[in-house]
Formats: C-alpha cells, sequence, structure tokens
C-alpha cells in the first residue's frame, strides 16, 4: 500500500481493497520506524489521523464520499491547523495551537484526506538543507548523511520515503522544487495567487506560495484540484475558475514548443546535472516537442533580488512575534524593552535573525531606494523576461538545482553559497509562474531534477508536460532501497 | 500671557493639523470584527486583530467609499489608484508590530476647508491629503499595579487621517478648522465625531516665526488632543512656550510632545533622533486599491448638501446674516431642526434664527444637549413664534414662555393662558400704569423735561414692571411719549 500513489490509493479505496483506517495504521507505522532516521515529521497525529480514518471509512461506506477520502497526506508544518500545534520549525512557535485552520487545511480535509501528521522544515521556510529547523535535520532518504533540501525537506523526505503519498509544502524561492529535487519527487508550485496563502505562517507574502510534494504529476494534479481557487480571504488569491487538472494530463506534445533557459546552462551547473536533463529533453522532443534556447538576460539577478525582497517582508512579517500574545515568551521579563529582545532573541535561530537584520537594513530609511526599490525594479525586469519568453514558447526547461543533495553541515557556516542552491528556482517566484520540479535521472545515486516554469496559471500544462514525461520514463518510481 | 501678547507683536504663528476621523464602519477594516464602543476589553478583535500567525487583511469597501466621499466634499482629487503600505514599529497594542496605512499613494489628495472666524472674516484651508489606515489598539494600565493590559478593541479601527497644510496662523484658526472638518463627516455620516470616545482626534503640528520672514521655524507636534477647547489651550501654550524660548535666546527642537490637560501644558515625548525609522513598504498582502471614474461618479451621487451650500441657501432662501446661516449648518440636525420650525411657523426668518441660534442653543448648551434630544421640539417653537409674531406676548415675555415649555414640555398657548401673559395692547390700561409712574417718580420726571433723554429708558422700564412686563413694547413707547411731553 506504501508505495501506491494517490490516483491508485482513491481507487483501492473505493474498491474496498483496503481501508482507509488499515492505510492509515501501515503508513503510521512506516512514519514512526523512520521517524529516529530521517526526522521528516514534527508531530505525528495518530489520534486524529485514526478518528479521520474512521471517518473516511463510514463516508466510503456511505457511498457518498469526496474525491479525496481516506488519501493519507502530511502538512508541512508551516500550515495553521487546529488539530496539533503549528511549529514552523521555530522554538518561537514550539507549543503554537492554531485556534484556526488554513484555508488549504480546511479544503484538503472538506475533500476527505486524512492527515498523519505536520511536517519538519526549515524555521519559517528559511534555508535550503532543512538544517535552520528548531527540530533538527531531516535526512535524505537515499543518502542520510545528506540534506532533503528546504525549506519543504521533511514534505519531500516524507514522500521519498514512502511515508505518505503526498504532501503539502510550500514555496517562496524554490522550497517546493529544490527539495523535490534533491529526494527525488515531484514538487509542483502553482501560480502566485492560485491557493489561499490565508493560514499559512508568512515568510514573504509576495512570494509564497502552496503547492504539493507527491510521486507523480497525476497525484500533484488531483491534490491540487482540491486545494486551488479563490479565498475571499487572501486578497491576493487570484478569482478565476480552477482548470481540471486531471482531464488536460494526456494532452499529446505534438508542437509543444520547449524553451531551454539558456542562462541555467551556465558554469555552474554539475555536468553530470546537464547530461540527464539532457536526456530528458530527449524524451520530450520524442513526442513530438520542439526545442529552442531562450535567453532571460536579467535572470542572472535573480538570487540578489531575492535577498533583499524577502528578508524585507520577513522582518515585517515576522513582528508579530514579540512575546505578547502568543509564541515564546522569555522568562521574567523587566520590562517591554527586555521582553521584545530576550523572547526574540531566544525564540528566533540564526538563519531567522540574519534575514531580519537584512531586511530591516534594506528598509531603512537612506537605504530604501538603493536596495528595495531597486530590487523591486529588477523584479519587474524579471517577469517582463519571462512574459517576453512565454511570447515564444510554451514552457521553460531548465535544471531544478546545480547540484544533487549535498552532505549535511557542507554549507551551513556559508550562507551566500548556501543561497546559490535556489538559483534555478527564484525566477519563479519572483515573477509569480507556476514550476514543477520531476524526477529525471540520478548521478551517484542521487536524484536529479528536471524544472517546468508556465506562463501565469498555466498549471494544466507543466502537469501535462511532467506527465506525458513520467508516461515514458520511471526516474519517479525509483525509491531509496531502504524504503522500498 | 506676556509672551502669548508679544506673539501677537513679532511673532507669527503657523499650525498644521492632522485630524484622526474614525470611519463610522459597521466592521474593522481589514477584519469582519465589529467596531462598536464600549464592548469588554478584546470582546471585538478576531485573529485578524489579533495579528495571528497566518491571518491576512481584506479591506472593507465601506471605508473606500467613506473616504471617497469626504474627497469630493473638500473638492480634492480621488487616486485612480492608492497603496497601502507597512509602518513598522514594536508597541504591545500594536498586534502585527506595523500599522497598515496609507503613505506615498494616499486615496484623497488636494482639496480645502473654508472656515469663518467669529468677526466674520473667511479663510480658505488647503488639505494635503486624506488616507485610510487602521487604528491600534489601546494600552491599559488603571487598576492594573505594576501591569498593562492591552485592549484591542479598536485595533483595526478604520481611520481617515485628514492632513492640513501648515495655513493656519493662531489658535483660533486651528479650531475653526477642526470645528468645520467634525460638522462635515457628521454631515457625511461618515464619522460620529464622538471625541470623548476618540472618535475624532488631532494632531497639531506648531511653529512660529518672526513676521515677515519666509521660511518655517521648528516645529513641535502636540499628539492625540481630543477636544476643542484643548487644542485651542495646547497651541496657546505652545506657541507662548516657543517664543520664549526664542526670545531667551534658545532654539526650538522638532520633537513630539504631550498636551496635559489637567496642567494646561505640553511636554516632550521624543526628540527627533528618537523617533522610529518607521521602514515604510507597500503592504504585499493587499491589492492597490483601483477605483474607476464610474465608481466616484456613483459615490458623488451620494453627496448630502454640504455645510457651505446649506449656509449659502440659507442666504438666499430666509434672507439670514452669513453669521447666522454659519451657525444653523454647524450640524445637518440643526439646521434640519430651524427648516421645521419656519416651515412651521410661516413668518419671519430671521425671527426664527434668533430663537433657533439664540435661547434655544442656550439651553441645549446649558443641558448639554444635542439638538436631536431638545425638550422643545420645532413645531413647538413654531408655536411660539406665532404668538409673538402675532403680538400675543412680547419678546421678552417669550423668553419666559420658552423656559416654562422647555421646564414642561407644554406648548406655548397653554403656558400663556395659564400665567396670564398675554399682551396689553389697549391703551387705558397701559395709560393708567403711565400715570401712576409719572406721579410716583417726579423728580425724574422733572429732569426728562429738562432735557434728560436719558431717562426715557428708566420710564419704559417702570412701567413695565407696573405692568408685569405685559406691555406691548411699540404701544407704550408711544403712549409714553406722548404722557411725558405733556
Amino acid at each position: 500500500m506504501h508505495s501506491e500513489t494517490v490516483a491508485g490509493l482513491i481507487a483501492g479505496l473505493r474498491a474496498r481493497k483496503y481501508s482507509a483506517t488499515e492505510l492509515a495504521q501501515g503508513l503510521l507505522e512506516r512514519i514512526q520506524r523512520a521517524q529516529p532516521e530521517l526526522n521528516a515529521f514534527i508531530s505525528i497525529e495518530a489520534e486524529a489521523a485514526l478518528a479521520a480514518a474512521a471517518a473516511a471509512d463510514r463516508a466510503l461506506a456511505s457511498g457518498s464520499a469526496p474525491p479525496l477520502t481516506g488519501v493519507p497526506i502530511a502538512h508541512k508544518d508551516i500550515f495553521c491547523a487546529t488539530d496539533s500545534r503549528t511549529t514552523c520549525g521555530s522554538k518561537m512557535l514550539a507549543n503554537f495551537i492554531s485556534p484556526y485552520d488554513a484555508t488549504v487545511v480546511a479544503r484538503l480535509r472538506a475533500a476527505g484526506a486524512v492527515v498523519l501528521g505536520k511536517t519538519n522544515m526549515d524555521e519559517f521556510a528559511m534555508g535550503s538543507s532543512n538544517e535552520t529547523s528548531y527540530f533538527g535535520p531531516v535526512r535524505n532518504p537515499w543518502d542520510r548523511t545528506r540534506v532533503p533540501g528546504g525549506s519543504s525537506g521533511g514534505s519531500a523526505a516524507a514522500v521519498a520515503a514512502r511515508l505518505v503519498p503526498a504532501a503539502t509544502a510550500t514555496d517562496t524561492g524554490g522550497s517546493i522544487r529544490q527539495p523535490a529535487a534533491l529526494c527525488g519527487v515531484t514538487g509542483i508550485k502553482p501560480t502566485y495567487g492560485r491557493v489561499s496563502r490565508y493560514g499559512i505562517v508568512a515568510f514573504a507574502s509576495s512570494l509564497d506560495q502552496a503547492g504539493i510534494i507527491a510521486r507523480t504529476a497525476e497525484d500533484a494534479a488531483i491534490l491540487l484540484r482540491s486545494m486551488a481557487g479563490f479565498d475571499e480571504r487572501d486578497s491576493t488569491s487570484v478569482d478565476a475558475a480552477v482548470p481540471d487538472y486531471v482531464a488536460g494530463l494526456e494532452r499529446p506534445l505534438n508542437g509543444l514548443r520547449i524553451g531551454l533557459l539558456k542562462e541555467f546552462f551556465d558554469q555552474g551547473l554539475d555536468p553530470a546535472v546537464e547530461a540527464c536533463l539532457r536526456s530528458g529533453l530527449e524524451v520530450l522532443r520524442n513526442q513530438g516537442a520542439t526545442l529552442r534556447e531562450v535567453s532571460l538576460p536579467n535572470l542572472p539577478l535573480s538570487v540578489p533580488t531575492y535577498y533583499v525582497v524577502a528578508p524585507a517582508e520577513c522582518s515585517s512579517n515576522l513582528a508579530r512575534f514579540d512575546g505578547v500574545r502568543f509564541g515564546h515568551r522569555c522568562e521574567d521579563p523587566r520590562d517591554l524593552k527586555d521582553l521584545y529582545e530576550r523572547s526574540r532573541g531566544e525564540g528566533f535561530g540564526a538563519e531567522v535573525k540574519r534575514r531580519i537584520m537584512t531586511g530591516t537594513y534594506v528598509l531603512s530609511a537612506g537605504y530604501y531606494d538603493a536596495y528595495y526599490l531597486k530590487a523591486q525594479r529588477v523584479r519587474q525586469l524579471i517577469a517582463s523576461d519571462f512574459a517576453r519568453a512565454f511570447g515564444e514558447v510554451d514552457v521553460l526547461i531548465g535544471p531544478t538545482t546545480p547540484t544533487t543533495a549535498f552532505e549535511i553541515g557542507a554549507k551551513m557556516n556559508d550562507p551566500v553559497t548556501m543561497y546559490l542552491n535556489d538559483i534555478y528556482t527564484i525566477g519563479a517566484n519572483l515573477a509569480g509562474l507556476p514550476a514543477i520540479s520531476i524526477p529525471c535521472g540520478f548521478v551517484t545515486g542521487l536524484p536529479v531534477g528536471l524544472q517546468i516554469v508556465g506562463a501565469h496559471f498555466a498549471e494544466e500544462r507543466i502537469l501535462n508536460v511532467a506527465h506525458r514525461y513520467q508516461r515514458e520514463t520511471d526516474w519517479h518510481e525509483r525509491a531509496p532501497e531502504a524504503y522500498r | 500671557m506676556a509672551a502669548a501678547a508679544k506673539a501677537e507683536s513679532a511673532w507669527e504663528t503657523v499650525i498644521g493639523l492632522e485630524i484622526h476621523a474614525q470611519l463610522a464602519t459597521r466592521s474593522k477594516i481589514f477584519s469582519s470584527a465589529a467596531t462598536a464602543f464600549g464592548a469588554p476589553p478584546n470582546a471585538q478583535a478576531n485573529l485578524v486583530d489579533l495579528g495571528y500567525p497566518g491571518v491576512l487583511p481584506v479591506l472593507n469597501g465601506e471605508a473606500v467609499r467613506m473616504a471617497v466621499i469626504f474627497g469630493l466634499a473638500i473638492g480634492a482629487r480621488i487616486a485612480p489608484r492608492s497603496v497601502f503600505a507597512r509602518k513598522n514599529y514594536f508597541y504591545p497594542d500594536l498586534p502585527k508590530g506595523y500599522q497598515i496605512s496609507q503613505y506615498e499613494l494616499p486615496i484623497v489628495a488636494g482639496g480645502h476647508i473654508d472656515i469663518v472666524l467669529d468677526d466674520g472674516s473667511a479663510r480658505r484651508i488647503a488639505v494635503t491629503r486624506a488616507h485610510l489606515e487602521e487604528d491600534a489598539g489601546k494600552s491599559l494600565h488603571e487598576g492594573l499595579p505594576g501591569l498593562t493590559g492591552i485592549d484591542l478593541n479598536r485595533a483595526g479601527t478604520p481611520l481617515v487621517e485628514i492632513v492640513s497644510e501648515p495655513d493656519m496662523r493662531s489658535a483660533k484658526e486651528a479650531v475653526a478648522y477642526m470645528k468645520k472638518v467634525h460638522t462635515l463627516v457628521r454631515y457625511l455620516g461618515i464619522c460620529d465625531g464622538n471625541m470623548q470616545e476618540g472618535s475624532f482626534r488631532c494632531d497639531a503640528n506648531v511653529s512660529v516665526r518672526l513676521r515677515g520672514a519666509e521660511k518655517f521655524g521648528t516645529r513641535a507636534e502636540i499628539k492625540n488632543i481630543n477636544s476643542f477647547r484643548f487644542v485651542e489651550k495646547a497651541i496657546n501654550f505652545e506657541v507662548a512656550r516657543q517664543v520664549e524660548l526664542l526670545e531667551s535666546g534658545g532654539k526650538v527642537v522638532q520633537e513630539t510632545r504631550l498636551y496635559d490637560p489637567d496642567k494646561g501644558e505640553t511636554r516632550s515625548m521624543r526628540s527627533k533622533e528618537e523617533a522610529n525609522d518607521y521602514r515604510y513598504f507597500p503592504d504585499p498582502d493587499l491589492l492597490p486599491v483601483e477605483l474607476d471614474e464610474a465608481y466616484v461618479r456613483s459615490v458623488a451621487a451620494q453627496l448630502p448638501e454640504l455645510p457651505d451650500q446649506k449656509a449659502q441657501r440659507f442666504v438666499t432662501q430666509y434672507e439670514l446674516s452669513g453669521y447666522d446661516a454659519q451657525v444653523l449648518t454647524a450640524s445637518a440636525e440643526l439646521a434640519d431642526y430651524y427648516e421645521t420650525a419656519v416651515r412651521a411657523y410661516g413668518g419671519s426668518p430671521k425671527l426664527a434664527a434668533n430663537w433657533v441660534g439664540g435661547d434655544l442653543a442656550a439651553f441645549l448648551n446649558r443641558d448639554g444637549l444635542e439638538i436631536a434630544a431638545s425638550r422643545v421640539s420645532a413645531d413647538a417653537l413654531a408655536g411660539l413664534l406665532r404668538r409673538i409674531g402675532d403680538n400675543t406676548i412680547s419678546g421678552k415675555i417669550a423668553k419666559d414662555v420658552f423656559e416654562a415649555m422647555w421646564d414642561s414640555q407644554q406648548a406655548a398657548d397653554p403656558i400663556i393662558e395659564a400665567k396670564g401673559l398675554r399682551q396689553i395692547t389697549d391703551d387705558g390700561p397701559i395709560e393708567q400704569a403711565i400715570a401712576a409712574v409719572m406721579i410716583a417718580n417726579p423728580a425724574q420726571l422733572a429732569d426728562y423735561r429738562a432735557g434728560k433723554d436719558k431717562l426715557f429708558g428708566f420710564f419704559v422700564g417702570q412701567v413695565m414692571k407696573a405692568t408685569q412686563g405685559k406691555a406691548n413694547p411699540k404701544r407704550l413707547n408711544d403712549l409714553l411719549k406722548q404722557k411725558l411731553h405733556g
């Protein structure tokens, strides 16, 4: 059962091959067993999961069960949910119980999904290796000495290790796609505004977007269909109909115009990773797609632009963690200033502090124009580059990451090198575009990801390309030896 | 006061006001929580107001409409695109660690407010901008020794902040401006104007400069003044303080000051150096507010008759003086009362204006009542005016009748009848009274006849007294003149 896809589970549950309870029990056992090795979860909610599974079984028996009834999933611990704590990977929220459910949580629950637990993540989603979590690093199921990527490292590792068939995640600069690539799974970041941000602990509001990590594009399509759509509680969510992503999956690729991102095939790209990618492109070409090189001249400015905009927004978004109403509060504050300084000083980790400091600096009087305003202008240029490219091609393809998973500890003392890990993923966030990472091979036993970027609201198209690729390949079916 | 007197001569006062008017929306500007005043602490704060992790603001369209109608009423430009920004600072009653406000692109720009001073002179005060923002909560200390309580009921209440140009030159002008804005927002129905509850308050930027100087002096900002009287006192104190400082060779420092109504003084709160760097940036959780012409036109169609228009109409329609028209249009309710009374009376609008602006206003003021709670209705007042108009009673007696009406809430006629206040218009009784007074005051009579004309008033008074004030004044005058000249 644990190696079944979401599509397979939906069919199996409805055919009564197994019950939702059996499924949940089996996976909870796997989660418990894997937890000491991978640390993929922050909270395992066996009791709530089994109650939900029992309810799912009743719904299945009654014959009126919503589409995901009984399907086990996990939520990244950034989504507020009432039935467990929501820590965001931070000491600051280590004991925080949300009084409300995020829209994504509520929608997936309404669709019948059974939540087994909350997955580990970089603190406040700030990191590319899952090493900044207050709850300890997550290990890559393919090689436990290596990172799973971040910030959604727990979700990616859990899906790769067959602990859950799919998990929610968020992506601010690559936090879905980069861990999906490093763990050999499929991860989609939808268009900014496609999925409600309500109930997601905010990191950088203009970049954050919720998505799905699953093993197949088809599963991602099934889950996204239940998550996406306008939410009146999120002013930046877009009021546009959600297409049936599953229905469009089989569309043939004849005449598909693929743009190869010239700037992504640069000197930083590991040649072995590039080789995987090139052979992946052949698979698409064999199905009738055409390839051409496309240049986005401003794209190399993505990383510095991102590291102005994202910290600026985070410095403001994280101001509410002041020890006054919720979250960590220091012992015996002497006065207000002491309460603020020690609560925040103790509650936040080093990377979060670094970004708050950076963000505070770039918004300060006298620096705002030179940093924040300029970064916003560059962001516009990058978005225009993409828009121009989508006048010529249907999708853009490139690597998801420059290298495969690196060793735990290798980059922790060098933030800039760490930041460069997101060099290929940040562009889609700055431009608000949908993008998906799918497995396209292995280098010395470690997975490699291929990234497909679409035009605004072209989720259907990139899922279609990814699915057609997965029909011809089996990279996404490979499982780490210890978790088959 | 010595310095204040000097200020009149050598120094010129320069004042700009930032008025905060709470908008009378039912729910908050970015959340669905209610805005009503007086609920138990934190009973009207939901997760958005509390700044919980993951919550997002959603703009209340009614707050936008109210800001737009205000902009239209002052002849301002309505921005086709305005942007909410975050003003970042830490304070316990600011749950998110930032206030959502408008910074570079406010919803209303330009416009003006015309004021009329007591001496009848008029001035036009330019408005720089008006923008939407959310109010903060309140920190409470009373009854919490050693602790600070936080009440977030007010957090997220919509405000429109109305920023004037530094166009006012005296505390009196500042008060007249503030009163005019107060009148306007209540006419428009966008603010209840309740200053005690903090619905309408202002910050005053005050500086002085030598008369004729081009450059403005260094200003001090007096924060959070919530009464007209305090605005006047705070500004006058501050002007005197700055003049004294400058005349003794000192310098005014740019700072924020607080007015202490108990001591009647302002004191320093924080200097420019201690001021926060608010790190404004556009709020990524909110889309820009985009208003098309059709929307602005639809709001313009909702504009009621504005105070100035109403005053102008009163001048032409009722032939009132500009001053009377101003007084009677100070609130829409007062103006309605006046017009109802005039209509019911059917006689001289000027007489009605005198009564509404005079005795009625004085009684309301004495008892601290709003016009809506007047103990004499417009129709009842009209009944009294009719009796003055048809000479049943004199104006003087009418004052007594009015007081009785106020106290008993009876109509004028039964009071006049019951008290026998009907005016004496027959010559007989008046002549008798005159004769009696002349006999009783031979010395004054002799003096008057010797040319001391001033004594005429004395005889009027005596005869009035003898008739218990009921003698028709005009008849009394005529008869008295005849008799005295004998």
